[in-house]
């Protein structure tokens, strides 16, 4: 019988970027249901009644929730094609600690980068650029950060690249000046279907953060 | 050739001490090695550069950083004993979660009851109390949160039953009263050997945050 595969997401969600990437690596088909997060769906409520938030993966109507424990799920039952983690223990844990690490940075880093101005502003960017230094050292010469193939880390970054023009525009600086290792990483990863098919376009999100900015009455 | 193992971590840290439980689970003899928080020694600093945070395992030289990320390590590679993740995808995806969910959760929540001014003090207890009680409804008629063995989950929450007690102290609340099957659960969870050898004496813990909150000028 053939899965029954539904991601409850958000388009412009770095989170739900992740589940795309990691769906179409593995080359599964799947209903997408586009969430509205100010009015939550009884579905989704009832899916993730914890958090409350997406993406959730329902698999033959069991929900999975939070998006790296989604992807570990994906990656789990379709063993088979395109592993995202590596088979070795000690390398999954680093897999795992530089996704848990980008995890409890990168989002917040971001999004003060979008709601804050002057000073404030300056400061975010700068331990902005620190952090994504740090893990262009840990990418090192490799292509991935799974190194010669597209991995756990890489699914669990690479979702962010899609806000770079956003967080570069209405932070007025250019993360390509400081990171170029890391931009042409963000490039070599759009050159995937399974990447360049899940993100969203950085027009659009740059007119989502916009949005966001108004409503938070920064602009 | 053996394997050397050594573990830094702090006698009263919940998350160090959900690795010697592991460590306890698979019976594992490792060297552990008292950190000084305030004053961090060159191996740490070394060994976790990125977080300079305990608990840190060294496998044969070789770092890990991040409890559930460690306890994961330690499931898998010793992986013909005691496993405390299930084999099953859609169980390890919940188990995660909830491990997920404490680690999000409890430390901060606890923080706001011993060391914050009142008010964030009651805050902090009902969100404690929100937070047990559903937890008390994930672990339902089920002895541990594994099921019929040890698990994962319980890895991840029972280091903090030793810290129950100063919660209570400073909150002045019962939490037996209020969630007494949880409390039912860490008392099973002591019967266990892995447990009781690995976790701190509750009194000493109380001790030790009177001492910190001395030093943070709150008594």
């Amino acid at each position: 019988m053939a899965d029954e595969i539904i991601l409850l997401d958000f388009l412009p969600s770095i989170f739900g970027m992740r589940i795309r990437v990691a769906l179409a690596e593995k080359g599964l088909k799947y209903e997408y249901r586009e969430q509205d997060l100010w009015n939550k769906s009884p579905l989704l409520l009832e899916m993730n009644p914890v958090h409350k938030k997406i993406p959730v993966l329902i698999h033959n109507g069991k929900p999975i929730c939070e998006s790296t424990i989604i992807v570990q799920y994906i990656d789990e039952v379709w063993k088979d094609k395109s592993p995202l983690l590596p088979a070795d223990p000690y390398e999954r844990a680093q897999a795992r600690f530089w996704a848990d690490y980008i995890d409890k940075k990168l989002y917040d880093l971001g999004k003060k980068i979008t709601l804050t101005k002057g000073e404030e502003q300056d400061t975010r960017k700068r331990e902005f650029l620190e952090f994504l230094k740090l893990l262009e050292g840990e990418l090192g010469d490799k292509p991935f950060f799974g190194g010669e193939n597209f991995g756990f880390v890489d699914v669990s970054l690479v979702a962010f690249s899609s806000r770079f023009y956003a967080y570069e525009s209405f932070g007025n600086f250019s993360i390509e000046a400081e990171c170029p290792k890391l931009i042409a990483w963000t490039k070599r990863c759009m050159e995937r279907e399974s990447v360049s098919s899940s993100l969203l376009d950085p027009q659009k999100v740059h007119d989502f953060v916009a949005g966001m900015r108004r409503r938070y009455g920064v602009e | 050739m053996a394997d050397e193992i050594v573990l830094l971590s702090t006698w009263p840290s919940m998350f160090g001490n959900r690795v010697r439980v592991a460590l306890a689970e698979k019976g594992l003899k490792y060297e552990y090695k008292e950190e000084d928080l305030w004053n961090k020694s060159p191996l740490l600093l070394m060994m976790n550069p990125v977080h300079k945070k305990i608990p840190v395992l060294i496998h044969n030289g070789k770092p890990i950083s991040e409890s559930m990320i460690i306890v994961e390590y330690i499931d898998e590679v010793w992986n013909h004993k005691s496993p405390l993740l299930p084999t099953d995808p859609y169980q390890r995806a919940q188990a995660r979660f909830w491990a997920d969910y404490v680690d999000k959760k409890l430390y901060d929540i606890g923080k706001k009851i011993i060391w914050s001014t009142k008010g964030e003090q009651e805050t902090g207890k009902k969100e404690l109390i929100e937070c047990l009680k559903l937890l008390e409804g994930e672990l339902g008629d089920n002895p541990y949160f594994g099921g019929e063995n040890f698990g994962f989950v319980d890895v991840s929450l029972v280091t903090f039953s030793c810290w129950f007690h100063t919660y209570e102290s400073y909150g002045n609340f019962s939490i037996e009263t209020e969630c007494p099957k949880l409390v039912a659960w860490t008392k099973r969870c002591l019967e266990k050997e892995s447990v009781s050898s690995s976790l701190a004496d509750p009194h000493k813990i109380h001790d030790f945050a009177s001492g910190v909150r001395k030093r943070l000028g709150i008594e």
